[in-house]
């Protein structure tokens, strides 16, 4: 069956078969590899994309789940060949090890900061658990989010 | 973990094949539910049903999806509780202020499962349907006497909570209902209730959870309720404890007959997340533990 759905702002007619996830459209459909599977069952977040501006899994939607919806994969997050202050402070506090969670983080660090600009170390951590990191580099992850929240933060002072 | 293990869950596409069907209507998808029944699933938010199915333990001929029916996404106060729809986001029930407010145990243990993901997909209805002896929205549910709405074609039937549950996987639902609905009647005036699990890292399924209400009167119990889960085939109140606590008070004497009881009324197995003899003996620390987190939202409201 055919569906429309808006990746990166862009309107894709895609044919999808009913047991198809959302993860093949997205890798294998559209070519768009930075969004990663992981462990298939939800509960690494390597395959984590924004739909309707909530961050989902990908790896556990059916294609036909989402027809009509707005989707963001990493390939969404950096504007007009800039990267977004959240995968700045990624590059900047060395949060990038083997990089294969890195899609995943920075999707949740951008839904998170959407969610709550200035959040706290505690509500950084309880928002991040279901991403797992197996160079185990949580310390910078989290501390690149502080960073990006407040290179947010310090951009809206600047434009007001 | 066996090789065919990773296999079946790493694919892109679900190795069942199924007819979906996506109605925009309760009375289209109660219709399909009639004709399909006993081969078909009600899929809410999936991320349940989608791993169940990669790992070949479900496979529908039929998924009704609840997707695009539009009226039954709501959590609204109403007759002395509050009603939360067939739709509704564990998410966005996390982030209800009259859930955070009044029902303490069920906002803590929403915000118990699994991750933001997975709560943005999965719903409340979803969790007692799967059915799952460990399911952290079930202890809440019964100690607050939730009532379960199913209907089928026929018409609405209201369910108790504490006859939902039969069996690891099952619920009293026949092959055509649907849940539309859970009411939670608020819990009396100056109680308080707290959810509590036990679970390897936070995001793992229980090895035990508990959630407990407590209403004091001048120290001594006058209410007291209490259930556990992944310690029997189904989320279990203790009557035994809650009758043995009402109206004497709060000493260790009783909290540890209190204990002891609940460690007796409890049917736990060994698995793969825990043993049977840690299930008891831990479940005897979540019981001290949950009534003094409860004694203590008491003391400073």
């Amino acid at each position: 069956m055919k569906i429309e759905l808006i990746v990166n702002g862009v309107r894709r007619v895609i044919d999808v078969e009913p047991n198809e996830l959302l993860i093949n459209v997205i890798r294998e459909k559209l070519g768009l590899t930075g969004t990663k599977y992981g462990c298939g069952i939800g509960e690494c977040g390597a395959c984590t994309v924004i739909v309707d501006s909530k961050p989902v899994l990908s790896c556990l939607t059916l294609a036909v789940e989402v027809a009509g919806r707005e989707i963001t994969t990493i390939e969404g997050v950096a504007k007009n060949g800039r990267l977004d202050p959240v995968q700045e402070a990624f590059v900047e506090e060395g949060a990038v090890q083997c990089g294969y969670c890195t899609p995943g983080f920075i999707i949740m660090a951008k839904a998170l900061l959407e969610e709550n600009k200035n959040p706290s170390r505690q509500e950084i951590i309880e928002y991040i658990k279901g991403n797992l990191c197996r160079c185990t580099g949580y310390i910078n992850i989290v501390k690149a989010i502080q960073k990006a929240s407040e290179k947010i933060t310090l951009k809206e002072r600047k434009t007001t | 973990m066996r090789a065919d293990y990773v296999n079946l869950v790493n694919t892109h596409t679900v190795p069942v094949r199924f007819m979906y069907h996506s109605p925009e209507t309760l009375e289209e998808a109660l219709r399909l539910m009639r004709e399909y029944g006993g081969e078909a699933r009600v899929m809410a938010g999936g991320t349940d049903l989608i791993v169940d199915m990669k790992l070949r333990r479900k496979e529908p001929k039929h998924i009704v999806s609840l997707n695009k029916i539009r009226g039954i996404e709501y959590i609204v106060e109403e007759d002395g509780g509050v009603r939360i729809g067939a739709n509704t986001k564990l998410r966005s029930i996390e982030k209800n202020s009259i859930v955070r407010e009044r029902f303490e145990a069920l906002y803590e243990a929403v915000r118990s499962i699994a991750s933001v993901q997975v709560r943005n997909m999965g719903t409340l209805v979803g969790n007692i349907c799967n059915a799952s002896p460990a399911a952290d929205s079930a202890p809440p549910l019964l100690v607050y006497d939730a009532v379960v709405k199913a209907r089928s074609i026929d018409g609405e039937r209201k369910i108790k909570i504490r006859d939902f549950f039969k069996g690891p996987g099952k619920t009293c639902l026949k092959d055509d209902e649907i849940v539309t609905e859970v009411f939670i009647p608020y819990p009396p005036g100056d109680s308080a209730s707290t959810f509590f699990k036990i679970s390897r890292v936070s995001m793992d399924l229980a090895k035990v959870n508990i959630a407990i209400l407590v209403k004091l009167s001048s120290n001594v119990v006058e209410d007291f309720r209490i259930a556990l889960g992944a310690v029997a085939p189904t989320p279990l109140r203790i009557p035994k404890a809650e009758e043995y606590l009402r109206h004497k008070p709060l000493n260790e004497e009783n909290l540890n007959i209190v204990e002891k009881i609940v460690s007796e009324e409890i049917k736990p197995i060994t698995d793969v997340r825990s043993t049977e003899w840690y299930r008891r003996e831990v479940s005897k620390i979540l019981v001290r533990d949950a009534l003094n987190s409860t004694i203590k939202k008491l003391v400073r409201t």
